[in-house]
């Protein structure tokens, strides 16, 4: 008996939650790769480089 | 669907037959009408003369992606009675009855806002001002108000999807200038010989549905008329625009050959009547629709081109 029975529900949504699942770590990886460019760039600046903070 | 099954003894759960997958929610996003927003978007982000650091340019492109699918969403949400209806699009996911209506205007409202703060965050105010009144302009202008009024629907309607290439420039300059509004012009005045062309052969799908083509309202031969029209000004700004600064000579080359079979392609469309167009059941209008999407797709990238090889010294004038 397996230890932890699998509804039939979550067989149901495997590829949706697959696909939200892969959609949100992409999302973090380009909110994440954003913010590098942004602080490496020295203080706080937008895409034309005005700084727009401190 | 949303439904939830709960898990009660002695009750059996019954599988849905047309569960929504993750691939019906990506289709109300209408992922080839983003292809074309990332590309020109894309073109108008690397012909502006300020550079961008490319995860900024990655990052800003997928948000107006984002945008343009958040729009779809909402189109789709409004438009599902006359979805069922049509041919073309009875196969969309809430006329199939694979996602409710109201998960579309929830996805669409949320990628909304989520897009155009993200792409204030990453780029400028001014490119998330620009991409909110894309979104409300294709979702509010377009969808609620114009396509079931007017037979300019497409005409002014046309406007949501030439904003791209003008949102892509203002994240890398901050501001607007003739040349974003040159590529805006170009896509605003390709629109309606575009859609005008797949009304003549898609026939009795916008009649059966209710919503006003130039087609329903004012007959075939006057579409024919305007279709020549449209096409005549496109060519004069097409290759005007060969002439500026986000033209040059490979632009020029690509912009003369396109827009003389562009021409030649509405001028049989022009020419011919009913009777001629059903006995080769639409053959030139539906190879005028096809030569559109390559008219269009050739001439930003030979836009790109221009914006790729200036560095070199070889793009531009």
């Amino acid at each position: 008996m397996a230890i932890r029975v699998e509804h039939e529900l979550h067989r149901r949504r495997f590829s949706r939650n697959l696909g939200v699942g892969l959609t949100l770590a992409f999302f973090i990886a380009v909110i994440f790769g954003v913010t590098i460019v942004k602080l490496s760039s020295g203080p706080v600046a937008n895409a034309q480089g005005e700084v727009i903070n401190r | 669907m949303s439904d939830a099954t709960i898990n009660q003894p002695g009750q059996t759960a019954t599988p849905m037959t047309d569960e929504a997958q993750f691939g019906d929610y990506v289709a109300l996003l209408k992922p080839r009408v983003m292809s074309l927003v990332v590309f020109t978007a894309l073109v108008g982000l690397l012909a502006a003369p300020v550079a961008v650091h490319p995860m900024v340019a990655f990052a800003a492109i997928l948000f107006i992606a984002v945008g343009a699918g958040a729009s779809g969403a909402l189109n789709m949400w409004w438009d599902a009675d006359i979805d069922r209806v049509m041919k073309r699009t009875r196969r969309r996911p809430i006329p199939a009855g694979k996602v409710e209506a109201g998960e579309a205007l929830g996805l669409g409202l949320a990628l909304s806002g989520m897009s155009v703060v993200l792409l204030a965050l990453v780029a400028n105010f001014m490119a998330a001002a620009l991409l909110a009144f894309t979104i409300f302009f294709y979702a509010v202008v377009y969808s609620m108000w114009l396509k079931r009024s007017t037979p300019q629907n497409i005409v002014i309607g046309g406007a949501a999807g030439a904003f791209p290439p003008v949102i892509g420039w203002v994240v890398a300059t901050g501001a607007m200038s003739v040349e974003a509004w040159l590529m805006f012009a170009l896509i605003f005045m390709w629109t309606p010989p575009h859609f005008w062309a797949l009304a003549l052969f898609m026939r009795s799908d916008y009649d059966d549905a209710g919503v006003p083509m130039l087609t329903v309202t004012h007959g075939r031969r006057v579409t024919r008329n305007h279709i020549l029209g449209y096409t005549v000004a496109l060519a004069v700004l097409a290759v005007g625009t060969g002439f500026t600064a986000i033209g040059g000579p490979v632009y020029l080359a690509v912009a003369v050959v396109l827009n003389a079979l562009f021409l030649k392609g509405a001028l049989d469309i022009w020419r011919r009547d009913e009777a001629a167009s059903e006995a080769d059941n639409f053959a030139v209008e539906k190879a005028f629709f096809k030569l559109s999407l390559l008219y269009l797709f050739l001439h930003f990238g030979a836009i790109l081109a221009e914006a790729v090889m200036k560095p070199y010294g070889l793009g531009g004038w």
